[in-house]
């Protein structure tokens, strides 16, 4: 398991948002994480990046345990939100060159020329980043988020705000990096309250509903997932 | 399994000050607004004070801390919201770096940037108050004074970029907290602007040395839990 939680358990004050979640997800796999507004998704994803401590039950990430061994977690993560996580004032490609330095990473150029190159923004890399477009700046934050080549990718509603075709090349990027251009697959956890998206997207689906996962399942095994999103969660869903 | 890997304590906040720079000799953000309300508010006091020579000396201190104290927290106000606005922050925060190294690296672009309108406002105040300001026992006030002001003011900004009412809440929470080196380094300054023995003034300027020790230390460590949630 590339992804472990036991018992993960968060509580904000006195109201409980995760109870006792028990996760394993394998290497390789992409997941679609989907649930209510305020089914614990968002607090799931921040806890599995170390933004949040549990209140309790384990997390471990690639064998590392958090939050004793944060660093090396974060070095094997990267975080794809509905915000950008790019500095406005710094060119694109200015914007990579932050994140590599602060990866420690080596073979810089070659790092942020094929970052570039792989979210087609080799010829806008010079220019800054409030110039660019809702769909161009997600791309980026791909890029950002892949630079020092992360085992496990978290998407955070990554579509949000994106037109028809910035989110079909999202799409694109985001199955060509669950591939990898090494054929070393990497790990997607994605989430989401677009269901058909999640389909086409995903293997494998886990619907959260007040705080504990209400469904886990293979996505092959659901034919019809709105339908059963809304059996599980008793919420009309949007596709 | 790649092996995990740990940036470098210097090489982060390195990264994490070039960025700055970068970022801010682009936009000019930062030390323009500074630049423009410690312009203004020293030329008010200046007109405020302009007939009467023994006010000004005695006065021209608490204008030069209170100019520099509300210019920088209008600079800490917008550098984290830089951070917070696209949520550069928690792009920071999921790097494999020491909590510790984002608080120095914003630190030290702080004090930069207070030390530059600070650096300005001493030669213009000279002229403008027709007193000697840009003396080395002052610099050194300035700079000891200014690295005190960044230190706090960068944890708590961190700390009230978080609420929605961050502009007004930054000055309301730093006053309290930063009293203690506010009282010595007025002090100090205007010891030294009215040519006080030397052991008139030493003593405070040694307190202030502590107070930076004590605030870069506590705010270091504190800076992770601020950070948390």
């Amino acid at each position: 398991m590339i992804i472990e939680t036991h018992a993960l358990s968060k509580v904000y004050g006195l109201l409980p948002v995760l109870k006792k979640i028990d996760l394993g997800i394998e290497r390789g796999e992409f997941v679609a994480l989907m649930g209510a507004n305020g089914s614990g998704k968002s607090t799931l994803l921040r806890l599995l990046c170390g933004l949040s401590k549990p209140t309790a039950g384990v997390i471990k990430i690639g064998g590392w345990e958090l939050p004793k061994e944060a660093a090396a977690v974060r070095s094997q993560i990267g975080l794809v939100s509905h915000k950008a996580l790019l500095y406005e004032n710094l060119t694109g490609r200015e914007n990579l060159l932050f994140f590599a330095r602060l990866y420690g990473l080596d073979d810089i150029e070659g790092r942020i020329k094929r970052g570039l190159d792989r979210v087609g923004l080799s010829k806008r890399g010079g220019d800054l980043v409030r110039t660019y477009s809702r769909g161009m700046l997600q791309r980026l934050s791909i890029a950002r988020a892949l630079i020092h080549d992360p085992d496990v990718l978290f998407l955070d509603e990554p579509h949000t705000g994106l037109d028809q075709d910035s989110s079909h090349t999202l799409d694109t990027l985001l199955l060509e990096a669950h591939a990898d251009e090494n054929n070393k697959r990497k790990t997607i956890l994605m989430v989401t309250h677009e269901l058909d998206r999640a389909h086409r997207l995903a293997n494998r689906a886990i619907i959260l509903s007040r705080g504990t996962i209400a469904l886990d399942t293979s996505m092959s095994e659901i034919a019809d997932l709105p339908a059963r999103y809304t059996e599980v969660t008793g919420m009309t869903s949007a596709r | 399994m790649k092996n995990p890997m740990k940036t470098p304590f210097f090489a982060a906040v390195s990264a994490i000050i070039r960025k700055d720079l970068q970022a801010e000799f682009r936009s000019r953000e930062l030390v323009s607004s500074m630049g423009l309300f410690a312009l203004l508010s020293i030329l008010i006091f200046s007109f405020a004070l302009e007939l009467d020579r023994v006010a000004r000396v005695e006065a021209v201190s608490g204008v030069l801390w209170v100019t520099i104290v509300f210019s920088s927290i209008l600079g800490l106000n917008r550098s984290m919201g830089l951070e917070r606005d696209q949520g550069s922050l928690e792009g920071l925060l999921i790097a494999p770096i020491d909590r510790g190294a984002i608080f120095v690296g914003k630190l030290a672009g702080n004090f930069l940037f207070t030390l530059i309108v600070g650096a300005v406002l001493l030669p213009l105040m000279t002229v403008l108050y027709n007193i000697t300001l840009v003396t080395p026992t002052l610099i050194l006030t300035l700079l000891l004074g200014t690295l005190g002001f960044a230190t706090i003011g960068t944890l708590l900004a961190a700390m009230t970029v978080q609420t929605r009412s961050r502009e007004a809440l930054l000055p309301i929470v730093m006053m309290p907290v930063a009293l203690p080196l506010l009282l010595v380094v007025v002090h100090t300054s205007t010891s030294i602007v009215n040519v006080a023995p030397e052991d008139s003034w030493l003593p405070f300027l040694q307190i202030l040395a502590v107070l930076d020790v004590v605030f870069l230390v506590m705010c270091y460590l504190l800076f992770e839990f601020v950070v948390e949630e």
